[in-house]
């Protein structure tokens, strides 16, 4: 039975994205998923688990579905075609179905590019995903965002009806579209990863759970578009700054910095994994953003500690991400690179010309670190100063408290 | 590369259309390099007429021509001249057209020569209560 439930958690969005395509409708194909499980999971320890559990999953859905729309007219208009289809003959799977719901076609990847259709409210675009791709109900998209069930759903219930009235297609983009189209899905799981990596509020600095559902969003698309570099890229940085997740806090929750982190805990298969999607990430063309951020990550995870890390490499690699992304924010992390590569003053000179950017006005990272540099360098009522700036700015409680602790020992001159 | 193909292969969808309403804003800055040209909207409208898609469309006489009617509760009548230009960019004109799907009717508003020059094109799906 539980292995039942874990084949759904994994497939349900294969199921799902099929018969959103046999239907074209996004709330009919997610209601007659559920009716298709509930059904299987009644049925398959029983009577056990059908030869091709896809095939069966897709002939109940088919059957809920009419029934669904010989009770409803005014949806069975809207949606007039699908009396002819749904009379059609059973379900033919593929020959070479053997596990899973492997013998269902994945049209996962038209769902994809839906739900990160730039149509829709970027903020809704990652739980849309985590709903309809990873599996979450509503109430454990919500829990993941640390939003009360009611406002997830009614986000969740309005990005449906846009996809449904506005008519945004279940579709793949064309080649000539994708470079438009392909970063906005990447974006969209790389959000998902950065607020399990980094929560923006709340008690606890991580939420594993949500960085594992990015990497498994990130490792179904991964599958689905193989030659796509900044794919393997996003894959490869989310697995690299994952591998941390059990050293980067301590027992009390707090952050702990990178030079700080017993690296004997980082999660060397996941390193590894990430280190040869690294070198798939960065051959053949030019490189993404993503294939170097995740590079710059791989640099941190392979040295024995922060003194040996190859900072000469760190900060090569942050000028082609500045040359791909001309933020304030990588210009930041630049900084701080160079402040390991030539010491503390240039790094600070660096950080001092950034001042005047807008995206940095009471961004604590940038705060925090001008706030360490000058307290490397001894300048310490400044260093004080400036972590009390950088404690006015921070999000989360753990955060906080890291800035507090450092707050104290530059003003007793530690 | 794995791609989906023609765009709208899919057979549930065969057939059906769905009307856009495309609201052309004119943009502040007229007098740009990239503002467009008569030639450009001569061009555009007749793209979308050749290609099937066209429903209706109008351009609309200047701002300064309009003339705003309210009716309070009691029947009252008020006209007022205006509106005058508030936001930055003022409806110009629209076309309606019939197509498949939003990035259907998103592609017509990027090819529209009010798009550009500082200007936008709001796309909105006609609302459909049922045939």
């Amino acid at each position: 039975m539980r292995e039942i439930e874990a084949v759904f958690r994994e497939e349900r969005g294969r199921l799902l994205a099929a018969l959103v395509r046999r239907f074209g409708d996004l709330d009919l194909a997610e209601e007659v998923t559920s009716d298709a499980v509930e059904a299987a999971l009644k049925h398959w320890p029983v009577e056990g688990v059908p030869p091709k559990p896809g095939a069966w999953l897709m002939t109940t859905a088919r059957r809920k579905a009419v029934d669904r729309l010989r009770r409803d007219r005014a949806l069975a208009a809207r949606l007039a075609i699908l009396q002819v289809e749904a009379e059609r003959t059973a379900y033919a799977p593929p020959a070479d179905a053997h596990d899973d719901l492997r013998d269902l076609p994945d049209e996962r990847l038209r769902l994809f590019f839906t739900c990160a259709h730039p149509a829709l409210p970027a903020e809704d675009r990652g739980a849309l995903m985590l709903r309809c791709l990873a599996g979450l109900s509503t109430p454990e998209v919500a829990r993941a965002y640390l939003v009360p069930v009611e406002t997830m759903a009614k986000r969740i219930v309005r990005a449906k009806k846009k996809i449904r009235e506005a008519r945004i297609p279940f579709r793949v983009p064309g080649a000539d579209e994708l470079p438009e189209r392909l970063p906005g899905v990447l974006q969209a799981i790389y959000s998902i990863f950065t607020e399990g990596y980094a929560a923006s509020s709340g008690p606890a600095l991580q939420r594993p759970d949500l960085a594992e559902e990015a990497i498994r969003l990130a490792r179904i698309l991964r599958r689905l578009l193989p030659a796509e570099r900044e794919v393997a890229g996003l894959l490869a940085l989310s697995l690299l700054v994952h591998a941390r997740r059990d050293a980067r806090t301590g027992p009390g929750g707090e952050p702990v910095l990178l030079d700080e982190q017993d690296r004997g805990r980082w999660d060397r298969t996941m390193i590894e994994e990430g280190a040869a999607l690294v070198v798939v990430a960065l051959s053949g063309g030019p490189p993404g953003v993503y294939g170097v951020q995740a590079a710059i990550a791989a640099l941190h995870d392979e040295a024995a500690d922060l003194a040996t890390t190859d900072w000469p490499q760190v900060v090569a690699l942050y000028d082609v991400l500045l040359a791909l992304d001309p933020s304030p924010v990588v210009a930041l992390n630049r900084a701080a690179a160079v402040a390991m590569r030539d010491g503390p003053e240039a790094g600070l000179a660096l950080l001092e010309e950034l001042a005047g950017e807008a995206r940095l006005r009471g961004y604590h990272p940038y705060l925090a670190a001008r706030a360490d540099l000058l307290h490397r360098l001894g300048r310490r009522s400044e260093a004080a100063a400036a972590y009390r700036a950088a404690l006015e700015a921070a999000g989360s409680e753990p955060e906080r408290a890291h800035l507090r602790r450092r707050l104290a020992a530059a003003e007793e001159g530690r | 590369m794995v791609c989906g193909g023609p765009p709208y292969d899919d057979s549930t969808r065969e057939g059906i259309t769905v009307k856009y309403m495309l609201l052309i804003n004119a943009g502040a800055s007229a007098q740009d390099d990239d503002a467009c040209t008569v030639e450009d909207w001569m061009a555009y409208d007749q793209a979308v007429r050749e290609a099937g898609v066209w429903v209706s469309g109008e351009s609309l006489a200047d701002l300064v021509t309009a003339t705003t009617v309210r009716v309070s509760k009691d029947g009252k009548r008020s006209v007022t001249d205006g509106p005058y230009a508030e936001t930055r960019e003022v409806l110009g004109g629209f076309y309606v057209i019939d197509v498949p799907d939003l990035d259907v009717a998103l592609d017509w508003a990027a090819r529209c020569p009010g798009a550009r020059g500082g200007g936008s094109v709001v796309v909105r799906p006609v609302a459909d209560f049922g045939a």
